[in-house]
């Protein structure tokens, strides 16, 4: 049932495409995620004129589909309609790693990959023509796919006379020439989304749907909590139930696969297991003091001036505040899925994991067999923002169908999903500031604890996620490492570094602010349960503590929060989307808090936040404005407006679209979401003891502007609205009440005592 | 196992089944529909949704016995991609989702609100959404998309 490259081009009466690499040279793509260097590896101009694309970024709705397809209409200058993509299949699209990190727009948007395929393609395309025609190129325009002399429409000559159905045998050229934004016809609008129509209807194929001819599903059996180990296996227990085929177990993994689903799932649940007592878990009420004392350590510093302690020695004023991060899920709203067919030596997976490639070559580990045996083809699934339970319900499909020899389709449970996922990070966050006697900062200290265990599999680790542990593979090591080395350079991917100061290492500034006296460093220590990237990891914890601590020291020395970061910031454009949030918002300036005049009833306030995601990938600034219940403590967000410069924009709906969302996901999170446990077991498992923002619940007016540089790069624009959102609203509840809010989520309780501490 | 007749989007099928098995698996593995999906199994978020005798109900906690013989409607009963129900197009005019997976709880349970309650408020559509999930949060455009279709409507 795998169906080769070869086999599905004749079918598809696309044109035959291969990579001509050497055996070496794609090994290295596979380590590195780098993708193709040849023009057929991307595209394919088909005889009947159609377009094939090959990319490996997927769509996981957040319009990546409709947006590269735009891109390949744009270069190729053929209609949108007649290009269809293929996406991330490791017997047939290019190797781009993971899609993940808002790192889609950048990779395949800018001078290379996607982009440059299109634009040597074409290039090629109308080198061939002025051939054909006798003309040089510079009088020859492109039109519908159709090349033609400027000044003579009927000398023309059509890109399926040229190449149709025949390879492009080309490298990609680095220096082809993207076509220029003023030239954009559909790059740059708001094509509607490919998929909706079918996802509306109920037509659209998602990885739940995939249905292979034999298949049989599995449930899988985890461990009552974490650290429990299989004692024994009691097969009598579902003994007589209709439909079991069989119980697979591999060291501390388990499954039933069954001719139908619900008998699977009857069967998991009866079947009767011992294992050993569980590890016991840190308590949760004292988490964070936990994590602060936690060793050893991987220390980190992403600049360090080495004066940040002589300053505070000599300043007019220090400002000091703790900032605290709760483990939060990803919580995939349709439980994890995948259809894996394990027979004869060969494995072919259909997933939503974001990174086919890597998969590959873990399901290749944990199955026992060459990776060039495993074929991964993506299926979308419900959004995952993330590493969610794609990667580990493909190991379960795979060792349950391996085990049974026919395919296999596993859907988690809803508690399997929430109890096992790699959870979004905790932090604890110090930050210390020393203002000088005009009330600028004139150093700031910032000193971080967060813990991590596992993580994406990326291509050597199968045991970072619970089924590659639990069928004996180890989580990728923690490596101590205490003091940390000095920088070599500036690199702010996490947002570490607030955007106030300098970023100056070796002598080379590469912050977004003024303030030179500067230290920042972070303690990894490890984490009782799987952690791994959720939408603006560390980021967004980062940009909590830096965008509350900014606003706490402007109400110190009683400046205006917009005016205070404006005075702190040297990049144009960050400046430009504080700007422009605070403009559109109508931003009052004064000193915050607004000094309310009672400490009952509904109070209300406005607060700022901004960043420079991963301190290079999207300009955002936000403006929050909320009402606060002082009896209930209960916070009502009326009005969020932000302000996102992403670079050149591909298709303005679909990142409103991402903008929104963002927003809400942030708000959801700030608000509502907290991962909880016991001694021995996490207690959030279900949609009552994790509660994400509802469709029906009171949400805010939410504006967007949208500043378009078409000249500048392209950026990523998927995770900068989540980042901004908890400041945005911490500040806005103090500037209504006076009172801090440094804990996420902004529960009534905790906003009542905090309320309650006013003096 | 026992044999039960079901009519689902008006065609009538005959299945021998266990009883207890939850509508939601019979819709989704045995007819092979795309519409109602597995999204919790409690009950809880929405996305197995149909509508049964103009009601919604949750088809993942929904025993097939207990709908023998009544007429369900899934979401693909309501409308095509060639011919969409005007709540579907709305949801597409309005571009109101992301990786729409939660749509069909939303689009579901909203039309059946709606087909009883005519005259709803938004606070009213906001109550009957108040446990139905989505988790990309296109809170704002689904919203945008029902006001639209319940004020084409009236």
């Amino acid at each position: 049932m795998s169906l080769s490259r070869r086999d599905f081009l004749k079918t598809s009466g696309a044109l035959i495409v291969t990579f001509s690499l050497s055996p070496e040279s794609t090994l290295a793509q596979r380590l590195d995620g780098a993708s193709s260097s040849q023009v057929d590896g991307w595209l394919a101009i088909n005889a009947d004129g159609t377009v094939t694309a090959y990319v490996g970024k997927c769509e996981l709705g957040q319009g990546l589909y409709t947006a590269q397809t735009q891109l390949v209409a744009e270069e190729l200058c053929v209609p949108f309609n007649r290009v269809k993509l293929i996406q991330c299949d490791t017997a047939l699209t290019p190797d781009q790693g993971t899609t993940s990190g808002a790192q889609s727009h950048p990779t395949n948007f800018n001078q290379g990959a996607l982009a440059l395929a299109g634009a040597t393609a074409r290039e090629a395309l109308v080198e061939m023509a002025s051939k054909q025609l006798g003309m040089p190129a510079n009088q020859l325009s492109v039109k519908d796919g159709v090349v033609s002399s400027k000044s003579d429409a009927s000398k023309k000559v059509a890109y399926t006379e040229l190449i149709g159905g025949k390879k492009f045998n080309l490298p990609l050229n680095t220096l082809a020439r993207r076509k220029n934004a003023a030239e954009w016809t559909v790059l740059g609008t708001s094509v509607p989304r490919v998929e909706i129509p079918a996802m509306a209807t109920g037509a659209f194929e998602y990885v739940h749907n995939v249905r292979v001819p034999g298949m049989l599903y599995g449930q899988v059996v985890r461990p009552p909590a974490y650290g429990s180990t299989l004692m024994s296996v009691d097969e009598s227990s579902i003994k007589g139930l209709a439909g079991v085929v069989k119980v697979v177990v591999k060291k501390n993994f388990v499954g039933v696969v069954a001719e139908k689903p619900w008998q699977a799932m009857q069967a998991a649940t009866k079947l009767r297991l011992s294992w050993t007592a569980p590890a016991g878990l840190p308590k949760q009420s004292e988490f964070h003091d936990y994590l602060r004392n936690r060793k050893p350590t991987r220390d980190t510093l992403a600049v360090n001036s080495k004066d940040v302690d002589e300053r505070f020695g000599q300043t007019a004023r220090m400002v000091k505040a703790t900032y605290h991060y709760p483990y939060q899920m990803h919580a995939s709203f349709g439980t994890s899925c995948a259809v894996a067919d394990v027979q004869s030596g060969k494995a072919t997976i259909y997933s939503a994991s974001q990174a086919v490639y890597p998969l590959r070559s873990t399901v290749a580990m944990l199955l026992g067999m060459p990776q060039e045996n495993v074929q991964v083809i993506f299926k979308m699934a419900s959004g995952c923002y993330g590493v969610n339970g794609a990667d580990t319900v493909s190991y379960d499909a795979a060792l349950l169908s391996q085990a049974v020899g026919r395919p296999v389709r596993v859907q988690l449970t809803r508690k399997d999903e929430m109890a096992w996922e790699n959870y979004g990070l905790a932090y604890v966050i110090d930050q210390r500031a020393a203002v000088d006697r005009d009330g600028t900062i004139i150093a700031w200290d910032h000193e971080a604890w967060s813990p991590t265990l596992g993580g994406r599999p990326g291509a050597n680790n199968p045991g970072n996620v619970i089924t590659g542990m639990l069928a004996g593979f180890s989580p990728a090591p923690f490596t101590a490492r205490s003091p940390a080395p000095d920088p070599a350079n500036f690199a702010n991917n996490s947002n570490a570094a607030p955007s106030y100061i300098t970023g100056t290492v070796n002598g080379r500034s590469g912050g977004t602010g003024k303030i030179l006296s500067q230290r920042v460093l972070t303690h990894d220590v490890q984490s009782p349960f799987f952690t791994g990237p959720l939408r603006s990891p560390a980021r967004l914890q980062n940009t909590f503590a830096h965008e509350s601590f900014l606003d706490e020291i402007a109400a110190q020395v009683k400046a205006d929060p917009v005016e205070y970061r404006l005075r702190h910031l040297a990049d144009p454009r960050l400046i430009d989307v504080v700007r422009a949030a605070a403009q559109t918002a109508n931003w009052e300036t004064r000193p915050s808090p607004r000094a309310p005049a009672r400490r009952t009833g509904v109070v209300s306030g406005r607060g700022m936040s901004c960043v420079l995601y991963e301190g290079d990938n999207g300009y955002c600034a936000m403006v929050a404005e909320v009402d606060v219940s002082q009896d209930s403590g209960r916070i009502v967000v009326k009005r969020l407006v932000i302000a996102n410069d992403s670079g050149p924009i591909s298709n303005p709906d679909g990142l409103k679209n991402q903008l929104e969302g963002g927003a809400l996901h942030g708000l959801s999170r700030t608000l509502n979401e907290e991962v909880t446990w016991n001694d021995q077991q996490v207690t959030s498992i279900d949609w009552r003891t994790y509660r994400p923002l509802p469709v029906g619940a009171e949400i805010p007016k939410i504006e967007t502007v949208l500043i378009n540089r078409p000249d500048a790069r392209a950026m990523g624009a998927g995770e900068t609205a989540v980042t901004v959102v908890a400041a945005a609203i911490a500040n806005a509840v103090f500037d209504a009440t006076g009172a801090r809010l440094r804990q996420v989520p902004f529960t009534p309780e905790r906003v009542k005592a905090e309320l309650g501490k006013r003096s | 196992m026992a044999n039960i007749s079901l009519r689902v989007n008006g065609r009538s099928v005959t299945l021998d089944t266990d009883p207890s098995t939850p509508l939601l698996y019979i819709l989704s593995d045995d007819l092979a529909l795309r519409g109602p999906k597995f999204g919790c199994g409690l009950g809880q978020c929405g996305s197995c949704t149909v509508i049964v005798k103009g009601q919604a109900v949750r088809s993942c906690v929904t025993p097939v016995s207990s709908v023998a013989g009544g007429e369900i409607t899934t979401l693909e009963g309501l409308g095509s991609e060639e011919k969409p129900h005007p709540i579907q197009k709305a949801f597409i005019d309005e571009q109101a989702m992301q990786c729409g997976f939660c749509v069909n709880g939303v689009i579901m349970t909203a039309k059946a609100y709606l087909d009883r309650n005519p005259k709803a408020s938004e606070a009213d559509i906001r109550q009957a959404l108040s446990n139905v999930l989505c988790r990309c949060h296109s809170h704002s455009r689904m919203i945008s998309a029902i006001r639209k279709y319940s004020g084409g409507r009236s």
